[in-house]
């Protein structure tokens, strides 16, 4: 499997990323020869390395590519990204799917469960449930994505950049870091968005990703330390690679995979935060309509009503869980031990 | 590392500086504090003016700064606007705060990690998919409700705990609270462990470990495990301002005065002293909580040396 | 409801789960302290515990118990009756001769004499004190001296008030105002001890009165104990051995821990847990009517709130209103739906008078639309009620009067909430004249007069008349009112000025606020005061 092009990143990255001490630049195979993991879930089962997986000699493949093959054959892929594109498809179109009103609210009905045409039942003012939280989809899908793709943008080229250069840039990239971590969300968001007059979201996703990015550059900064310490990168480095080429061939795919983990659990806490910040009156102008806000409402009544509370916080679960699992696909797809 | 140590805590300075003005400029721009102190009624313009001269607020802005910044390095933090230090709130608040951080950080630790671990080498098994549902519970349902519904079936109804935390504190009574706080915070950990383990079990020096014959814990801890921790080390210490300054869900549950509660009341009021207060400490143990990551990673990663 | 079910057995399941790992023990013997001693919920209170500087009910339950003045409500009907004042004499409403009772001391023994009183009085009244409740002094002559609205106070003392004797003193006040000596009750017009001028900080830290009780210790921001003071020489002794003051952060949690009997009184039921008050506590619940109205008052700064038209939208706004079904839904009946603008503690002859407002008060949503229309529809297409989102749940009772307003007016946006960060920038936006809409606006009564209910919010330029509101005629009826020296003929021109206020509709009258409260079963013989106050002198220990 290894090709004997020494500047071509899939094959040095298949030496592994560990190496301390065994300093092997054995080849790894495909991920057969030992199993500490003992056996491949089926969800997370791939086709182990054969004809396509190597492609046609010659031609020079990218990682990025490799990857891209990979994940069009992942079933995780594939589901994650069909409730992936639902959620997207309600998102523009909700009324595809609920007919109802979500401003349409009957006082009279309040907290009301379950009723024939209202299967979710009633909120607290008497707004119903299920039309909410489909109507809720977009603007919660909107800041959850949107935040995340700024703060793991943003956060992990800061934080890639402080980690790889180290020294001076370091420690300023850092020291920024550490001031806006101190910033409290709730100072901040009264600072920063009472004098915004906008009704869209994209000013709370700004301020989210303003004070969200901090995080990821951290994470960031200590893989991107880590993966440049490998044997390939340093081979690469003597090869005379340039620093772009080691930053996006050898380090990034090897370093990303904790941004992902914690930008995909994060998109569900941003959903919650923008509820935070509308609640003080600084997030989306009434009337909206989210699941965040949705979920906050409902969690006042956790004695009297779950129901209010298990449909958005259902849907935010499930958003969720999509994103976790194309974050995984990605992840192993851009894991060349395990191709 | 000596020097490296040194030349860490001397970027402290600049650090603390900007973070002060940052702070101190934000709360200033929230506007007139003192309408917010006569309830719902206009306060009279002449006592509204005298308290004003009172906490400064009538000085420039430049000049407020200055002037409570020379305070500062006498050790006054100020007053808080019913009359209290905010020095005197600091020392009730913090050792609280602390104590609920480390029960919180010690569960992410030893609860995250050991999860992860678990699901990392068996993934897909129904253990992986149980933990990945716990996850997304923990993140949907908000802090809140867990909260609440802990204090209501441990506190209410089985009586083992009591809902409110005493206002002393100690360890064994912020054991639900610390677990509440740090739930989410065990979803993140879990996740990063468990990805880091699944790309390193299949690393050269894991299988060379194995094929030494050593033993399947030993092979775990020393080389897989450490291999591993360096993104959870890095997450967690990132949490710990988070855990310390943002507790205000769980603080206000469980009826815990501490550090996030002061704070929130602090901006809700516009108290400049008492929010710049608290923010720069937090932000120092941002600092050493930092360091000590950097640290960490050569310890558990020899090739990186401090830069 | 399934589903529902489903998920609390899912948490709780989750909750067994994590408490399996993480619980031993912990209750270390139940119960709530100290035999005869009520514990109850607190609030931090926000500023120092003077008398003429606490503007808050938290901080006025503690002088409430710690201080008795020349007059005191009374804890049922609110009427004004003498405590420590053998008589207040007045032949023209201006000047008052006040004779304080014999026999009266502070609890380190210091004997309360009109000194007592006088020099309180001018310390509260004078500037340099920033004081907040100063202003309960203005209407005493020389409070412009000592307070006056720009640069320093030229006097120390209000030159209105005078020592007579040992116990006597005379009040001259800078206008005619029959009912004065009423207004006494308040707690800004306590006596003080000499301990509190001389040693100041030594008495905020632990407060010295002439009431029931006295400070055992205090904890600031965690507890206050009372205890009873056996020499107390008033009638109204306390009927326990004291109360601890424990400060929550949430009365939510303060709940909780009456739930598990670790608390005796809560007097702040979360809005939340009203539907669960009868399962949880039984008959144990008190819910009582207090001097505190809700309303919502209006821009007239604004030009398209003050147009001719707009007195047409105001009542159609108003009527639109389904005040009966909110108070019952989100204030589970704590709330009762409002028909003047006054509050039924006052009484019928005090000036109450239930369906003062008419028609304007009562749900209609076809008049509501009509009249609506008729006065030139809503100013700018869409109302926006202001409130402050970080104390109490505005949120819930604004979102339910706008759903009540959309659906009548058949537009699910003509009505939206307009929440507003915090409590200081509300208030900024107030008295800055910077608000474009309607406003939450509520008064809780310093004194259980009805001149208190108008004056104050809506004479022209008073000092919370927020919305501006300005009427020659209302003005002149309660210049009236103030001179006439017949009780019973005042409260009569009160209540026409009342009238040109609902003419106008100046204001929208919401709903009266109750106060409620839970207790244990170790108590007995709860219950609040107008103020919403618990009587704690009154609470039995079993």
């Amino acid at each position: 499997m290894p090709e004997p092009d020494f500047d071509e990143g899939a094959a040095i990255s298949a030496t592994g990323a560990g190496g301390v001490g065994q300093g092997a630049i054995a080849p790894t195979g495909t991920g057969a020869a030992m199993d500490l993991a003992i056996s491949e879930g089926a969800t997370l089962e791939r086709t182990p390395g054969g004809p396509e997986g190597t492609g046609p000699a010659g031609k020079p493949r990218s990682l990025w590519g490799d990857a891209w093959r990979d994940l069009r054959r992942n079933p995780v892929f594939i589901v994650s990204g069909l409730i992936i594109l639902f959620l997207v498809v309600i998102s523009l179109w909700p009324s595809l799917i609920a007919s109802g009103n979500p401003l349409k609210c009957d006082l009279s009905k309040a907290q009301l469960g379950s009723r024939p045409g209202h299967p979710f039942g009633y909120d607290g003012q008497g707004c119903d449930v299920y039309t909410r939280t489909v109507y809720g989809a977009r603007t919660s899908v909107t800041v959850g994505v949107c935040t995340t793709l700024g703060v793991a943008l943003f956060g992990s080229v800061l934080g890639g950049l402080a980690g790889f250069f180290g020294g001076g840039w370091d420690a300023l990239l850092s020291r920024i870091t550490d001031i806006f971590f101190g910033i409290p969300v709730v100072l901040g968001g009264l600072v920063f968005l009472s004098v915004v007059t906008s009704t869209t979201v994209w000013p709370v996703i700004g301020f989210m990703v303003l004070l969200g990015w901090p995080q990821i550059a951290r994470i960031a900064r200590g893989s991107v330390i880590t993966a440049k310490q490998n044997d390939y990168v340093q081979a690469a480095r003597a090869l005379g690679a340039t620093n772009s080429r080691m930053l996006l061939r050898h380090i990034a795919p090897n370093a990303v995979a904790p941004v992902i983990v914690v930008a995909t659990i994060a998109l569900g806490t941003y959903i919650s935060l923008e509820a935070t910040l509308s609640y003080l009156g600084v997030g989306l102008k009434p009337p909206s309509v989210s699941w965040g806000i949705d979920i906050s409402a409902a969690s006042q009544y956790i004695r009297n009503a779950p129901h209010m509370l298990l449909w958005p916080a259902g849907a935010l679960a499930v958003t969720v869980l999509a994103f976790i699992m194309l974050g995984d696909a990605v992840r192993d797809a851009l894991d060349p031990k395990l191709r | 590392m000596g020097r490296y140590v040194i030349r860490r805590l001397l970027q402290m300075i600049p650090v603390f500086f900007g973070a002060t003005l940052l702070i101190f400029l934000m709360v200033n721009v929230m506007g007139d504090p003192i309408a917010g102190l006569c309830g719902d009624k206009a306060c009279d313009p002449a006592t509204a003016t005298r308290l004003k001269q009172e906490f400064g607020l009538d000085k420039p802005v430049w000049q407020q700064y200055a002037t409570y910044m020379g305070n500062v390095f006498t050790g006054d933090f100020g007053t808080a606007f019913n009359g209290q230090k905010v020095t005197e709130l600091m020392s009730t608040a913090f050792p609280v705060t602390i104590r609920l951080t480390i029960i919180a950080i010690l569960f992410e630790i030893v609860i995250g990690i050991t999860l992860g671990v678990v699901t990392g080498l068996r993934r897909g098994r129904p253990i992986d998919t149980a933990v990945l549902i716990l996850t997304l519970v923990v993140i949907a349902i908000p802090t809140f409700v867990t909260g609440l519904v802990l204090q209501l079936v441990l506190g209410v109804e089985w009586q083992w705990i009591k809902p409110s935390v005493p206002p002393d504190a100690p360890f064994d009574k912020l054991l639900i609270p610390g677990l509440v706080l740090a739930s989410v915070s065990l979803a993140y950990v879990t996740r990063l462990t468990r990805t880091s383990i699944a790309e390193n079990s299949r690393a050269d020096y894991v299988r060379t470990a194995v094929a030494k014959g050593l033993p399947r814990h030993r092979v775990i801890t020393r080389h897989l495990l450490r291999n591993s921790l360096i993104p959870v080390v890095t997450f967690i210490g990132t949490d710990v301002g988070a855990l310390m300054g943002g507790a205000i869900v769980t603080e206000r549950i469980f009826n815990i005065h501490g550090v996030g509660f002061q704070l929130y009341q602090g901006i809700l009021r516009q108290s400049t002293q008492t929010v710049v207060g608290f923010v720069t400490v937090l932000v120092l143990v941002f600092l050493v909580a930092n360091l000590v990551v950097d640290l960490l990673y050569a310890v558990l990663d020899p090739r990186i040396r401090y830069a | 409801m399934r589903g529902a079910t489903h998920a609390k057995w899912a948490a709780c399941a989750v909750a067994v789960a994590l408490a399996a790992t993480a619980c031993g023990g912990g209750d270390s013997g139940g119960g709530s302290g100290a035999s005869g001693i009520v514990s109850s919920s607190w609030g931090d209170p926000q500023n120092p515990l003077e008398p003429a500087n606490t503007n808050e009910v938290q901080g006025g339950k503690v002088l409430d118990m710690l201080f008795r003045g020349l007059k005191r409500y009374d804890s049922k009907t609110g009427a004004a009756k003498d405590m420590l004042a053998e008589k207040i004499e007045t032949t023209d409403s201006v000047n008052f001769n006040i004779t304080v009772k014999d026999g009266w001391t502070f609890s380190n023994g210091e004997k309360v004499t009109a000194k007592s009183f006088v020099d309180a009085w001018n310390y509260g009244a004078d500037l340099k004190h920033n004081q907040k409740n100063a202003y309960f002094f203005g209407y005493i002559e020389g409070y412009d001296k000592t307070h006056p609205d720009k640069g320093d106070p030229t006097a120390e003392t209000l030159s209105g008030l005078k020592v007579t004797g040992e116990r006597t003193f005379s009040v001259k006040l800078n206008q005619k105002f029959s009912t004065w000596p009423d207004t006494l009750g308040y707690a800004a017009f306590a006596p003080l001890p000499r301990a509190f001028f001389d040693n100041h900080s030594a008495w905020l830290s632990k407060p010295v009165g002439n009431g029931p009780y006295t400070v055992n210790s205090y904890t600031k921001g965690s507890k206050l104990e009372m205890r009873k003071w056996d020499g107390y020489p008033g009638p109204d002794k306390a009927q326990n051995g004291g109360v601890d003051l424990k400060v929550y952060t949430d009365n939510n949690t303060a709940y909780t821990d009456l739930t598990a009997g670790n608390l005796d009184l809560v007097d702040d039921v979360p809005a939340s847990q009203l539907k669960n008050v009868k399962a949880d506590l039984g008959d144990r619940y008190i819910n009582t009517p207090a001097g505190i109205i809700q309303t919502l008052a209006f821009p007239y700064y604004d030009e398209a709130w003050n147009t001719p038209g707009a007195v047409k939208v105001r009542k159609g706004l108003s009527m639109a209103i389904n005040r009966a079904q909110i108070t019952d839904t989100i204030f589970q009946k704590t709330r009762t739906p409002a028909t003047d603008w006054t509050s039924p503690v006052l009484g019928a002859d005090g000036g109450y008078k239930d369906g003062l407002c008419g028609d304007a008060c009562k749900y209609d949503p076809a008049g509501a639309k009509k009249l609506i229309q008729e006065g030139g529809g809503i100013p700018g297409g869409q109302v926006k009620i202001s409130y402050n989102a970080d104390t109490g749940s505005h949120k819930e009772w604004v979102d339910a009067i706008c759903n009540s307003v959309n659906n009548a007016l058949g537009n699910d946006r003509a009505c939206v909430g307009n929440p507003v960060g915090t409590f200081a920038d509300f208030r900024n936006q107030i008295t800055q004249n910077k608000m474009s809409g309607p406003f939450r606006a509520g008064w809780q009564m310093d004194y259980p007069l009805i001149q208190n209910f108008l004056q104050p919010l809506y004479y022209t330029n008073a000092s919370s008349n927020d919305g501006k509101w300005t009427n020659a005629e209302f003005d002149k009826l309660v210049n009236e009112a103030n001179a006439e020296t017949d009780k019973a003929k005042a409260v009569d021109l009160f209540q026409k000025a009342e009238g040109v206020l609902r003419d106008q509709m100046g204001a929208i009258p919401l709903w009266y606020q109750n106060g409620s409260a839970g207790y244990s079963t170790r108590v007995s013989n709860v219950a609040l005061n107008p103020f919403s106050v618990p009587v704690y002198n009154e609470i039995k220990v079993s």
